[in-house]
């Protein structure tokens, strides 16, 4: 049961689409669920979102931004290349739903899971509303896409080289201050992005779901890794969520948890490199 | 009687400096010699004890006088008969409570060492190379899914080939054997042994499907309804881990044992960076619990690196539940017993890692509904316990995937565990059976085992009367 790549895309400095052939996973996906991979025998199991899911064909598309050794493992897999494991669809589904308008923001590799979402609102019949951050214009992923779908679509850069100069947090202040009724947020991206649009739109009143990113092991609820603290209660993401009520999430235990192996990341993505070096 | 011998031969074990460095197996297991020598003490009694006390009833006089004989073919296929896991069984069953705790000979002396033996001529037969798959006599078109590797699916799925049926299992993790693998380290139960048992059940035409999350990739539904399966086995275990759901338990370095224990076993993190997956292990490592799971943590640490690991236990080592051996084991090994403490609170520091737990004093109270001394706190007896990293061990529950996204499936409200008929292992879903730990809770390999085996005697019957009316009124209430 190979897990095949079939297709390969750069989409921004450091990010990729990859379609990977998974019948089984197609089948029962829906937005705001993801999947566990392997790249090879000896991998890490990480989560990615499902980007797209074709049941017909029976293929996955995921998106992903390299940050450590097994992302940079799986940019350097090309087309017919086979993947050791791909488990899914795992998680609940988004609750999607036509409230009326929707602001839908992504900063950092967030931007890969928003996409999948953006196309579900859309379809439900939101007026949805797009704010794409990063860093600078160079790292801004996916901009064709989410502003061929979007009905508004804003940029945000941290140093103004396209759209506000600021963060995604800006520009929803902008839309709210313009007046503009919002009646559902969704973020997803850095830690400290969606900490910060939850701060915001509580004082507003506005109903904010994120999707939390904590680090995972299994995927399916037998190992706890993934602990989130939601409304002053556990939660395991993998299975709970990874959607969650923003004005209920402890971001900075989250944001703490995800440190937890940097020294680790740091020395496998070296030792990595070094090997990828030595073997030209 | 001249020929009562007290002593039971000693199995070898590798040496303490040896083992706390490697993931090695530590108990070395008989020579023939030493088997055919254990076995001679043994006094094949006509009405043996040992065999009612053995939960799936082996033959075990019998067994043992073909090792006197020194025919240990003929003894492991004896014990086949009952239990197909005997390499897995000789080494994890806690003999002390079954077949060995009722041995006539341990009322004075050494009771005889049945399950060192059963894993004596179960590795014979491996070695040998001569474990013959018989060819399935006839086919039968009905299709069985199993989901769920761990002893009570592998067992099941054996049995239901060798009856002729079209059988798939479904794993979600990456590797077949359940609890085997992801959870009882290779220097108790080598990853080989298992590997063994899943290629001799791919060989009866199993077909082992990984990756593959009932309740998510497919609904139990969906099985039964689209893709053509006739009866489902359910053998999904208890594998959702316990927090005592206290304050500062989701601070850094305090992990579920399920969760130490898959980076380590499944995920091979003790030999990172070769494997991707990284584990912490800190110098102080404090395990909280006293079961197998808590003792196989314990262990896994010291290996891993620690430089001291203790157990907190609220009870007493007398109520201690993992077996013997492996608590002298860790006891052996260096590993410090704290009986009588329960945490109540972690602090942290200003990164959010654990750095201390607080634990109070505890003393035993009346019986409780398991028949052991309650621990009841003692007031005002709070002290904390410096530590790196925290194993919470103090047990697993089933997940609740399928049940949630299941039509008619009826689980029990307190244990989260599912309804199932006791003889039948029928649940209250037409066509569904289960067993192992998603009936019983957390138990033991041979209980789970033993239920695969068992229930795939009442799927074939099911299946083979499926089309009488009331047939599963007949399997439900069957006493
Ligand atoms: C439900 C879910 C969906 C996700 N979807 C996507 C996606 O669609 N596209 C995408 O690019 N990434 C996604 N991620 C994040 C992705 O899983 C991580 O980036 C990846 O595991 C990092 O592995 P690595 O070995 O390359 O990096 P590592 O060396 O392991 O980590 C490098 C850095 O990434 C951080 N990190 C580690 N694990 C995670 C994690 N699980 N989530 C976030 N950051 C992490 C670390 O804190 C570290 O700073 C998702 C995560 C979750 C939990
Ligand atoms: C660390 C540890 C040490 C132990 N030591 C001993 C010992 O020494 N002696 C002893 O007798 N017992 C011991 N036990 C207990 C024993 O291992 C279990 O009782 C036994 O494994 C239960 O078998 P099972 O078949 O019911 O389930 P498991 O072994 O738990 O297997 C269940 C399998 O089902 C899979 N699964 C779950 N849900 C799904 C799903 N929805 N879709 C697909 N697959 C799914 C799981 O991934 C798993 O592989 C120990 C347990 C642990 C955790
Ligand atoms: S990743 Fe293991 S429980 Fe969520």
């Amino acid at each position: 049961m190979g897990y095949k790549i079939l297709f390969k895309e750069e989409v921004g400095p450091g990010a990729y689409r990859m379609i990977i052939d998974a019948p089984h996973v197609a089948k029962n996906a829906r937005p705001g669920q993801f999947i566990v991979l392997r790249v090879h025998e000896k991998g890490e199991r990480i989560p990615l979102t499902i980007s797209k899911a074709d049941k017909e064909n029976g293929q996955i598309t995921i998106i992903f931004q390299v940050v450590g050794k097994s992302t940079k493992h799986l940019s350097l897999l090309n087309e017919g290349d086979e993947l050791a494991d791909f488990l899914g669809p795992l998680g609940m589904p988004s609750e999607i739903d036509n409230f009326g308008t929707v602001v839908l923001i992504g900063g950092g590799f967030g931007t890969a899971v928003l996409y999948p979402m953006v196309v579900a609102y859309k379809e439900a019949g939101n007026h949805v509303i797009v704010i794409n951050g990063a860093r600078n214009k160079d790292l801004l992923l996916l901009e064709k896409d989410l502003s061929n779908i979007a009905d508004e679509y804003f940029v945000t850069t941290d140093d103004g080289s396209k759209g506000l100069k600021g963060f995604v947090t800006d520009m929803l202040k902008q839309l709210i201050e313009n007046g503009i009724k919002i009646d559902r947020v969704f973020a997803v991206g850095p830690v400290i992005m969606m900490a910060n649009v939850a701060k915001l739109t509580k004082e507003h009143g506005i109903k904010t779901i994120v999707s939390l990113n904590p680090i995972m092991v299994d995927g399916t609820g037998m190992c706890g890794a993934c602990r989130v603290e939601v409304g002053g209660k556990t939660k395991f993401a993998c299975v709970d969520g990874p959607d969650f009520d923003a004005h209920e999430v402890n971001f900075d235990l989250l944001m703490k948890r995800l440190r937890m192996y940097r020294k680790e990341e740091q020395e496998s993505l070296e030792k990595f490199e070094k090997e990828l070096a030595q073997n030209g | 009687m001249g020929r009562i011998k007290p002593k039971a031969v000693e199995m070898a074990k590798r040496p303490v400096e040896e083992r706390i460095k490697s993931f090695d197996e530590v108990a070395l297991g008989y020579t023939a010699e030493e088997a055919m020598k254990e076995a001679e003490r043994c006094l094949i009694c006509p009405k043996p004890t040992c065999v009612p006390a053995c939960p799936v009833h082996i033959d075990i006089p019998a067994f043992i006088k073909k090792i006197q004989e020194g025919d240990f073919l003929a003894a492991v296929r004896i014990i086949k008969q009952d239990n197909p896991l005997p390499a897995v069984c000789g080494r994890v069953c806690p003999q002390e409570d079954q077949c060995e705790g009722s041995c006539v000979m341990g009322r004075k002396f050494d009771p005889i060492s049945i399950g060192r033996l059963e894993r004596f001529v179960a590795d014979y037969e491996a070695k040998t190379g001569e474990v013959n798959v018989q060819p399935v006599k006839e086919k039968k078109p009905q299709k069985v899914a199993v989901v769920g590797s761990g002893p009570s699916g592998l067992v099941c799925a054996s049995e239901l080939a060798q009856k002729g049926y079209n059988v798939t299992v479904f794993e979600s993790l990456h590797e077949f054997g359940g609890v085997l693998v992801y959870g009882i380290p290779q220097f108790r139960l080598p990853k080989e042994i298992v590997k063994r048992e899943v290629e001799y059940i791919s060989k009866l035409g199993v077909k082992f499907v990984k990756n593959f999350f009932v309740g998510r990739t497919r609904t139990l539904d969906e099985l039964m309804e689209e893709d053509g399966f006739d009866a489902v086995f359910l053998g999904t275990g208890a594998g959702l881990p316990r927090f005592q759901g206290i304050p500062g338990e989701n601070l850094l370095g305090i992990y579920s044992a399920n969760e130490f224990l898959t980076r380590i076993n499944l995920m091979r993190a003790y030999k990172f960076p070769d494997y991707d997956t990284p584990i912490k292990v800190g110098d102080t490592v404090a395990v909280i619990g006293a079961g197998n799971v808590a003792m196989d943590a314990a262990r896994s640490a010291l290996r891993a690196g620690a430089k001291k690991v203790m157990i907190l236990y609220r009870r007493t080592e007398k109520e201690m539940t993992a077996r013997a051996e492996e608590a002298e084991n860790a006891m052996e090994e260096g590993i410090e017993f704290h009986f009588l403490v329960n945490p109540v609170r972690y602090h942290g520091d200003e990164n959010g890692w654990v750095k201390e737990v607080e634990v109070i004093r505890m003393k035993l109270g009346e019986p409780d509904e398991s028949g052991r001394r309650r621990p009841i706190p003692i007031e005002g007896s709070e002290f904390r316990i410096p530590v790196d990293t925290v194993i919470v061990a103090i047990g697993q529950i089933p997940s609740p995937i399928i049940a949630q996204t299941t039509k008619g499936l009826e689980v029990h409200k307190r244990w989260g565990t599912l309804v199932a008929n006791e003889k039948t292992f029928a649940t209250t879903k037409k066509g569904v059976f289960a067993g192992g730990d998603v009936v019983t809770g957390a138990a033991t390999v041979i209980l789970a085992a033993g239920a695969g085996k068992d229930a795939a005697k009442y799927i074939d019957y099911y299946l083979q009367n499926k089309d009488k009316p009331d047939i599963w009124e007949e399997l439900t209430k069957a006493k």
